[in-house]
C-alpha cells in the first residue's frame, strides 16, 4: 500500500496546531482578562486554574514548529523569514507571560510587574498569533526556495483583523475556562466576560470569513462556486450552532458546555481555514507535496510520532485529570 | 542594506539566545536527577532531611524549568526567522531529530512537571515520584536528541544530497550515532551534572559558614562534594576523549584550541600565549616542548597538523577558540582540585569545618556554567567558517535578511532578556540563599499530608486529605 507521508504529516501538524490553539488558547485567554478580576485572592486562583498545565500546551507549539522544520522544510524556511517580526514579538510575549508564573510568587514587591508582564505578554502573543494566520491567508511572496516579500508585508488590515478576532477568541477561551473552573462571584465575573467575548468572537468570525474569500480567488471557488457551496456549506451552519449552544450554556448556568461550545467553534473556523488552504501549505504557491522533505525523513519521524503521539495524548489527559474539578484557592505548592 | 553586516548580527544573535539558553539547561539537567534521587532517598529511608532538601530545590528547579522552556522556545524558532537557507538544507536530515526531542523529551518533561510541582496531596508519593522521574529522564532525552543534532552538524554523515541541493538522509542509524556524538553526549551530561554539583555545594558552604550544624545544608554539601570528586576526573578523561575524536574529524579545530599554526613533528604545548591571526603565529607563547605531541598523538615525535595546511578562510577565529578552551579546562581543573580537598577534609572527619574550603566553594559555584559556556564556544566556534562542517559554510546558511531587521530583533531580544533572566537571576540566588530549616516547611498547603504520610505509612496517601479536600472532586 502506497502511503502519502507528506499529507499524513499535513494532517498530524495540522493536529499539533490546533491542539496548541485549544489549549493555549484558554490560558493565554484567562491573562487576557486577568487585570479585571476582584482582587489577588481571584488572580491566584486564576492562575493556579492553568498552572499544572500551561507548559504541556505551550509544546504544542513547540511541536507545530519543529515539526514544520522536519516535514516540510521548505515551508519553514519560507513562512519563517516572512513573519519575522511578528514571531519574534510572539516569542518574547511567550517568554514574558511564561516566566510570570512563577516569577510572581517569588517576590512581594515586584508582583504587580510580573502580574503585568502575564496580561502584556500573552496580548502581544495573541495578537501576534492571529496576525500571523492573517499573513498565511492572505499569501506570502515566494521565489525559488526563498521568501521574497519584505519585512512589512505582513501588517495589513487584513492580518490586523485576524489579531483582533484571536485576541478576542482567546478571551472567550479563558472565560469559558473559569466559569469551567471556578466558583462564586470569579465564576459570574467570567461569564459575564464570556458573554461579551462570544458576541465579539461571532462578529469577528464573520468579518474575517466574508473577507477571506476577497484576498484570492481561489478561496472564493472553494467558498461560493458551485457546487463547493454545498459541501461547505455545513461549516458557517454548525458555527451558528455552537454560538447557540454557547449562549444557551452561559444562560442556564452551566459549567462546561461553554467551554466545550467555543471549543466547538474554535474547531470549526480551523476547518474553515483547511478549506480555503488545502492543498497549499505557503498559500499561493507552495503544495503540501513541494514543501516535504523526502519520504525518508518523514517516514522515520512518524515511525515515532505514531506511538509517542497517542502516548503524549494519554499522559496530558492524565495531568488535566490529576487537577480536574474546582481549583481549590488553598492548593499550591509556593 | 550591508549584506555581511546582517550575518554578523544573526550570528550574535544566535550566540546571545543559545548562550542563556543553554545555562539553564546545563543546570535543570543535573538538578531534574538530584531531585529525583531525593525523593527516592526519602521513599526508601523515610529520612525527613531528604524530603526538606528536594522541597528547597523544587521551587528553584520550577523557576529555572521555566526560563529554560521559554528561552529554548526561541531557539526552535531561530532556525527559520534567521537561518532559513541552512533550514531548508538540512531540515530533512535534523528535522526529524529535533521532532524526536519533542515528542519524547519536551511533552514528556511538561506532560509531569504539573505533576511534580502541584500533584503530590493530589496523586501520592509513589505516582509523585515516578513523575519526578520521568521529568529528569525527559531532560536527558532532550539532551541525547538535541547533542545528536548539534554532532551532525559537526561530523555530518549518512546523507546523500538531492537534486535541490538538500542534505537527505540515507542511513538514520549514521546520522543518530555520528561519530562526534557519544563523546559530546557524554561531556555535555557529566558538565550538566557538574555545574549543578557546584551550584548545589555552593549554596550548601553559604549556609553552612553562617551554621555548620544545619543538616539540609550538610546533606547539600556532602553529596555535591561526592559528585565533585568522582565525575570531575571521569570528565578530564571524557574530555581527552572528546579531544582525540576531534582530531580525527576536525583537525583544524583541535589546530586552533592548542594554537597550532604550523604543521610540527614533536609540537610542544602551547600553555598560554597570544594567537596573532594576521600573523599566523601565537605571540609570548610559553610552551612545554613535545608535550602537545604527546598528548595528541601518544608520540614524542608523532606529526600534529597545524592551521598552515588549510586555505585561510577556512580558519576559525583562533583566539577565541584557543582562550576558551584554556578558560574551560583550568576550570575542570580546579573542579578536580576542589573535589580532592573535600575528599581529604572528610576523611579527617572535618568537611563541615572549614571555612576557607567553604569559601572557596561558594566562589566556585557559579564555575560549572561558565565551564560549559566556554567548552560550547570553543566548540562551536571552532566549528567555524562552517555550520555544516565542511559542506555548508555559515554565510550561505542565512536567512535573506535586512540588517535593520536583525538589529531590531536583536535589541528587543536583548532589552527582554536582561529584564526577564536578570530578575530571573536575583530570584534564583535569593530562594538558594534562604536558609532551609529542616522540619519547617512553611505555609505549604502540602505538608500536613506528608507529615502525615510519614506517620501513618504508605497508606495515608490513599486517604482523604484533611486539606483542600475540596479540590479533589
Amino acid at each position: 500500500m502506497m502511503i502519502d507521508y507528506p499529507l499524513v504529516w499535513a494532517g498530524l501538524i495540522g493536529f499539533a496546531v490546533l491542539a496548541y490553539v485549544l489549549l493555549d488558547g484558554f490560558d493565554l485567554g484567562i491573562a487576557l482578562i486577568y487585570p479585571w478580576l476582584g482582587g489577588e485572592a481571584e488572580q491566584d486562583i486564576a492562575m493556579n486554574s492553568v498552572a499544572p498545565v500551561w507548559d504541556g500546551n505551550e509544546t504544542w507549539l513547540v511541536l507545530g514548529g519543529g515539526g514544520l522544520f522536519a516535514v516540510f522544510p521548505l515551508a519553514y524556511s519560507i513562512i519563517m523569514p516572512a513573519l519575522y517580526a511578528p514571531l519574534i514579538a510572539m516569542l518574547l510575549g511567550l517568554i514574558l507571560r511564561g516566566v510570570a508564573f512563577e516569577f510572581r510568587w517569588r517576590t512581594v514587591r515586584g508582583k504587580f510587574v510580573w502580574n503585568w508582564a502575564f496580561t502584556l505578554g500573552s496580548l502581544v502573543a495573541s495578537l501576534c498569533q492571529g496576525i500571523m494566520l492573517g499573513t498565511l491567508v492572505q499569501g506570502i511572496a515566494v521565489e525559488g526556495r526563498a521568501y521574497a516579500g519584505g519585512w512589512w508585508d505582513w501588517l495589513t488590515p487584513f492580518s490586523l483583523a485576524c489579531g483582533v478576532a484571536m485576541v478576542v477568541g482567546y478571551v472567550l477561551l479563558g472565560a469559558t475556562w473559569l466559569v469551567l473552573k471556578t466558583e462564586g462571584d470569579l465564576q459570574a465575573l467570567a461569564r459575564k466576560v464570556a458573554w461579551y467575548a462570544g458576541s465579539g468572537t461571532l462578529a469577528l468570525i464573520g468579518i474575517v470569513s466574508l473577507w477571506t474569500p476577497m484576498l484570492q480567488p481561489e478561496y472564493m471557488q472553494r467558498w461560493f462556486g458551485w457546487p463547493a457551496l454545498l459541501y461547505v456549506a455545513p461549516v458557517p451552519l454548525l458555527v451558528v450552532a455552537a454560538a447557540a449552544s454557547l449562549f444557551l450554556g452561559l444562560r442556564r448556568g452551566h459549567d462546561a458546555r461553554p467551554f466545550l461550545s467555543a471549543n466547538a467553534l474554535f474547531i470549526l473556523c480551523y476547518i474553515g481555514l483547511v478549506i480555503s488552504f488545502y492543498p497549499y501549505i505557503v498559500p499561493p504557491s507552495i503544495s503540501i507535496w513541494q514543501a516535504a522533505g523526502p519520504d525518508s525523513s518523514l517516514k522515520f519521524l512518524l515511525a515515532g510520532a505514531v506511538v509517542l503521539i497517542p502516548i503524549i495524548v494519554v499522559y496530558t489527559a492524565h495531568a488535566y485529570w490529576v487537577f480536574r474539578g474546582k481549583v481549590d484557592p488553598a492548593a499550591g505548592y509556593h | 542594506m550591508d549584506w555581511a553586516n546582517a550575518i554578523d548580527l544573526a550570528r550574535f544573535q544566535f550566540a546571545f539566545t543559545i548562550t542563556f539558553h543553554f545555562l539553564l539547561p546545563a543546570f535543570s539537567i543535573g538538578l531534574a536527577s538530584y531531585l529525583a534521587v531525593l525523593e527516592g532517598l526519602w521513599l526508601l529511608t523515610g529520612r525527613a532531611i531528604y524530603l526538606d532538601t528536594f522541597k528547597f530545590w523544587l521551587k528553584i528547579f520550577a523557576v529555572a524549568f521555566g526560563m529554560g522552556v521559554v528561552s529554548g522556545l526561541v531557539m526552535s524558532y531561530q532556525f527559520g526567522t534567521n537561518w532559513s537557507v541552512f533550514s531548508d538544507k538540512t531540515g530533512p536530515v535534523l528535522g526529524p531529530m529535533m521532532g524526536y526531542e519533542v515528542l519524547s523529551a519536551f511533552f514528556l518533561e511538561a506532560g509531569f512537571l504539573g505533576v511534580m510541582l502541584f500533584g503530590m496531596k493530589k496523586v501520592g508519593k509513589r505516582l509523585h515520584f515516578l513523575a519526578t522521574l520521568l521529568v529528569a529522564v525527559g531532560t536527558a532525552f532532550s539532551a541525547f536528541w538535541i547533542l545528536s543534532v548539534n554532532s551532525w552538524m559537526q561530523t555530518p554523515v549518512g546523507y546523500a544530497v538531492n537534486e535541490v541541493g538538500q542534505f537527505v538522509p540515507d542511513d538514520w542509524w549514521a546520522i543518530v550515532f555520528n561519530p562526534s556524538f557519544p563523546y559530546r553526549f557524554v561531556h555535555t551530561v557529566l558538565a550538566a551534572y557538574l555545574t549543578t554539583a557546584f551550584i548545589i555545594g555552593a549554596t550548601g558552604a553559604w549556609h553552612l559558614l553562617r551554621d555548620n550544624q544545619n543538616g539540609v545544608a550538610r546533606l547539600m554539601f556532602s553529596m555535591a562534594m561526592w559528585m565533585a570528586v568522582t565525575v570531575a576526573p571521569i570528565q578530564i578523561l571524557a574530555g581527552d576523549m572528546h579531544g582525540l575524536n576531534t582530531l580525527e574529524h576536525q583537525p583544524a579545530k583541535i589546530a586552533a584550541m592548542e594554537g597550532h599554526f604550523e604543521t610540527r613533528q614533536g609540537a610542544p604545548l602551547v600553555l598560554f600565549g597570544f594567537p596573532d591571526q594576521a600573523a599566523g603565529e601565537v605571540r609570548y607563547a610559553l610552551e612545554v616542548p613535545k608535550l602537545g605531541s604527546l598528548i595528541l598523538t601518544h608520540d614524542v615525535d608523532g606529526e600534529v597538523k597545524g592551521l598552515e595546511e588549510w586555505p585561510r578562510q577556512d580558519w576559525p577565529n583562533v583566539a577565541v577558540v584557543f582562550w576558551s578552551f584554556r578558560v574551560m579546562l583550568a576550570i575542570g581543573f580546579a573542579m578536580l582540585g576542589l573535589g580532592l580537598i573535600s575528599l581529604f577534609l572528610r576523611w579527617r572527619g572535618a568537611l563541615f569545618d572549614r571555612p576557607w574550603m567553604l569559601r572557596i566553594a561558594v566562589l566556585m559555584g557559579p564555575s560549572g556554567l561558565l565551564a560549559v559556556v566556554a567548552g560550547w564556544i570553543v566548540t562551536e566556534m571552532g566549528r567555524q567558517p562552517y555550520s555544516v562542517y565542511g559542506l555548508l559554510r555559515t554565510t550561505d546558511s542565512v536567512s535573506p535578511l535586512d540588517a535593520p531587521a536583525v538589529a531590531g530583533s536583536l535589541l528587543a531580544f536583548i532589552v527582554v532578556y536582561f529584564f526577564v533572566f536578570g530578575a530571573g537571576i536575583f530570584y534564583l540566588l535569593r530562594m538558594m540563599g534562604k536558609t532551609p530549616v529542616a522540619g519547617d516547611h512553611g505555609p505549604d498547603a502540602m505538608v500536613p499530608v506528608m507529615a502525615a504520610a510519614m506517620a501513618l505509612g504508605p497508606a495515608a496517601s490513599r486517604r482523604p486529605n484533611p486539606v483542600g479536600g475540596k479540590g479533589d472532586l
